[in-house]
């Protein structure tokens, strides 16, 4: 576009716009027209996120129940926080979040970067292979729960099967065992996203330019030295970037395994998540609830926080 | 001025599209329940409405796990999705005192709808707040109870039926106690049968909405467990933890782990289903709505199956399930809906209502002499209606109910601690929710 095209299509646009209109606009600063423009959005923000961050914060000192609106609200300070941190229980779900996390994070990232260095080696078919080892990804997490729901069945599962194809353990009944539910949920969300942090690691890996490793050969570097000088080094943020994103995510998750355990047997996968929806629209405790949230919240910010700065020294 | 009387006209006929529209959302009537057989017999039923009144019937049916989720939720939020609701039994007291469900006591009058003539305990159950009163939230409209399958054909076998004597020392029969149960449920428990491995029985271990606090109490009542010392007084502590309830508690525990298929973890209505229908357990325990569809099935209907009220213990006791319908005080057609219950309430619909797999509540259904053989199953549904008992229907049952499904399931599923302990801790959690709601 040329400027005279730009100048004549100022112009139909001045022509175009409604004289009152026009003239509030004529008035207006550039920094009052930028906040014109943006303000649409702050509002959003503001009421989608902002106000009822404050609220949840103002409910957990008050013993609010959503399913009782004739009753008295009353504040009762910090007695849901109480509760909520002398509660043998939370510290019990607080274990098996951590369990959970802790084992997606490092089994993904073995997996995920490990594929991606296969596959980052050229190979024929290497592009069909990439896209369908992505294709768990792509799937709806509850989805993902229900049907691995059958496939972890200890009498008709493939999962069974499989694995007393190496070796005979009987029918293995992973989602009703107290020792193996909690590697259950593990396997199936690593299963789902190892994908992303293949991706994630395949940036990485294709942003390492060659002559470094060229320069590696002329020092007569060998594999292992040129992974540990060269490779990992400069992966290791798109690596942490992995970690944190997948770290909150699943600090969070929800739905793939409500569908497949429902926090079950007993509570040895009842993730915090589970436990929140539970307290706030089953029981309908609504203040408890968001004392809750409002710690599980402060917990993630606090250690996002930490994180991020360790990560911005590894970028320098 | 020929393109200002074409849109003229095509404004005209937008609106009276609008007004017809309008009109005819006026004359129509949404009916929420749960998806499940007797909601489709109900579809099929309300058609004779619609015949006799003009009035069309709309339906919002939501599977079991999401049901009360979902309607607490519209109800909590004064939604206007739902005119009718049939509502659990547990719902009566929060629905009540919260204003969610309009009270029926004037109307009843002016139509001479009387609740004697229905059957007592599904009134004070599905009706009723304060429990017993003469408020009405509710008509009764789907009678329920957990009842029990077997299957008949297995029993009769002569070579099991010698081997049971054998061993037993009784025939190989329905159970008549608790305990009879459990012998069965051994018995048959890894046994191969026409060269498949059976097991002994499909229970209610659910840990999501309700299904294993169903289960446990089909166990707890019949051993004598008590809400509270004193009715009304929440006394709780020495009734709900008494060594009556932790030998039920126990017993139930037993139950699972000697006796259902691998996997059995978190099953209920469906599962249990399911694992009947498909040959591998000989017993299961389900509601009696569901036997109507297990009666016809062709893999386990007909001569296959044999249906058995729950056994008694120290006492006789069944589950009380069903629902009753309500007209939901946030509706715009409280009146079209108040014409669906007078309809529902006529002797020759209740009739009707059974025939197409619907449980009548009504006494020109349940006193008909006929009754007992209509069904193979409606002898022990109206000895299971007798002596039914349901969970709490305070105003904050939900809570009461989360906290009876964690606790078992740990115990029962999980493992996890001891039955004294898992009751003394359900005692404490039931206490503070009691204080959060005033009522100690």
């Amino acid at each position: 576009m040329t400027a005279r095209d730009r100048t004549s299509l100022a112009q139909k646009a001045a022509r175009a716009t409604p004289e009152p209109v026009a003239r509030r606009i004529r008035g207006l600063s550039d920094r009052a027209l930028a906040w014109l423009f943006i303000s649409p959005t702050i509002i959003l923000l503001l009421a989608i996120n902002i106000f009822p961050l404050i609220w949840t914060i103002y409910l957990s000192f008050t013993n609010y129940h959503a399913n009782r609106p004739n009753m008295n609200v009353r504040w009762i300070g910090l007695r849901n926080y109480q509760r909520i941190l002398g509660s043998e229980d939370i510290w019990g779900y607080l274990q098996v979040t951590a369990h959970f996390v802790f084992w997606t994070m490092v089994l993904q990232l073995l997996l995920g970067f490990g594929l991606a260095l296969l596959i980052n080696r050229n190979f024929r078919g290497s592009s069909f292979w990439t896209t369908v080892i992505l294709i768990p990804m792509m799937l709806s997490p509850a989805v993902v729960g229900t049907f691995w729901t059958y496939l972890y069945q200890p009498q008709t599962g493939i999962f069974s099967y499989i694995v007393n194809a190496f070796y005979d353990f009987g029918p293995l009944d992973m989602i009703g065992s107290v020792k193996l539910a909690p590697w259950a949920i593990v396997i199936v969300d690593t299963w789902m996203w190892t994908p992303y942090i293949l991706l994630l690691s395949l940036a990485g890996l294709r942003s390492i330019p060659d002559y470094l490793y060229e320069a590696a050969e002329i020092d007569r570097a060998n594999a292992w030295q040129k992974f540990w000088h060269i490779t990992f080094p400069r992966v290791l943020p798109f690596l942490m970037l992995a970690v944190l994103f997948r770290g909150i995510e699943n600090f969070k998750m929800f739905d793939m395994v409500a569908e497949l355990t429902s926090g079950g047997p007993g509570s040895t996968t009842e993730l915090v998540s589970i436990t929140l929806k539970r307290a706030a629209f089953e029981s309908w405790k609504t203040g408890y609830a968001s004392a809750f949230a409002v710690i599980l919240f402060v917990t993630v910010f606090g250690l996002g926080n930490i994180y991020v700065k360790a990560l911005n020294r590894v970028k320098r | 001025m020929r393109r200002g009387k074409k849109l003229l006209a095509a404004a005209a006929v937008l609106l009276g599209f609008a007004a017809s529209n309008a009109q005819a959302a006026d004359k129509e009537l949404t009916l929420c329940w749960a998806a499940w057989d007797p909601a489709n017999a109900l579809t099929v039923l309300s058609k004779d409405f619609t015949r006799e009144t003009g009035i069309k019937m709309k339906f919002e049916f939501v599977p079991w796990t999401n049901f009360a989720d979902r309607f607490l939720n519209e109800l909590n939020s004064k939604g206007k999705l739902c005119d009718l609701l049939i509502g659990d039994s547990q719902w009566i007291g929060g629905s009540a005192v919260n204003g969610h469900y309009v009270k029926l006591n004037d109307f009843f009058k002016k139509e001479g709808i009387s609740m004697d003539d229905f059957l007592p305990a599904t009134v004070y159950a599905y009706s009723t707040w304060p429990k017993g009163s003469k408020n009405y939230y509710a008509l009764p409209a789907m009678g329920d109870a957990l009842g029990w399958v077997y299957r008949k054909d297995w029993f009769a076998r002569p070579e099991l039926r010698k081997e049971f004597k054998a061993r037993y020392g009784r025939e190989l029969a329905p159970p008549k106690t608790q305990m009879e149960l459990m012998d069965i449920a051994r018995f048959f428990q890894g046994r191969v049968i026409d060269g498949k491995k059976r097991y002994g029985v499909a229970i209610y271990t659910e840990r999501g909405s309700e299904g294993i606090t169903m289960g446990v109490t089909s166990a707890l009542y019949p051993f004598g467990f008590k809400y509270e010392k004193t009715p009304g007084k929440y006394d709780m502590d020495g009734a709900v933890n008494s060594p009556d309830s932790v030998k039920g508690l126990e017993f139930y525990k037993a139950l699972y782990d000697c006796c259902t298929p691998p996997g059995h973890s978190d099953a209920y209505m469906v599962a249990n289903l399911d694992a009947y229908k498909s040959g591998q357990v000989a017993m299961q325990m389900n509601w009696f709505a569901f036997f109507p569809g297990i009666a016809k099935d062709p893999d386990v209907g007909g001569a296959k199956s044999g249906f058995f009220v729950n056994p008694r213990q120290k006492v006789e006791a069944s589950v009380l399930g069903g629902q009753g319908i309500s007209v939901v005080s946030y509706s715009d057609k409280k009146d079209l809906a108040l014409q669906y219950i007078k309809w529902f309430a006529k002797p020759e619909v209740q009739k009707k209502w059974w025939s197409l797999g619907g449980y009548s509540c009504h006494k020109a259904v349940l006193n008909d002499p006929a009754f007992p053989q209509s069904q193979p199953f409606a002898a022990d549904f109206l000895k299971a209606m007798g002596n039914v008992k349901d969970f709490w229907q305070e105003p904050n049952y939900a809570e009461l109910l989360q906290a009876m499904q964690k606790r078992v399931h740990d115990y029962v599923v999980a493992g996890k601690g001891t039955a004294k302990e898992a009751l003394d801790k359900l005692v404490k959690d039931w206490r503070e929710a009691f204080e959060d709601a005033g009522k100690l």
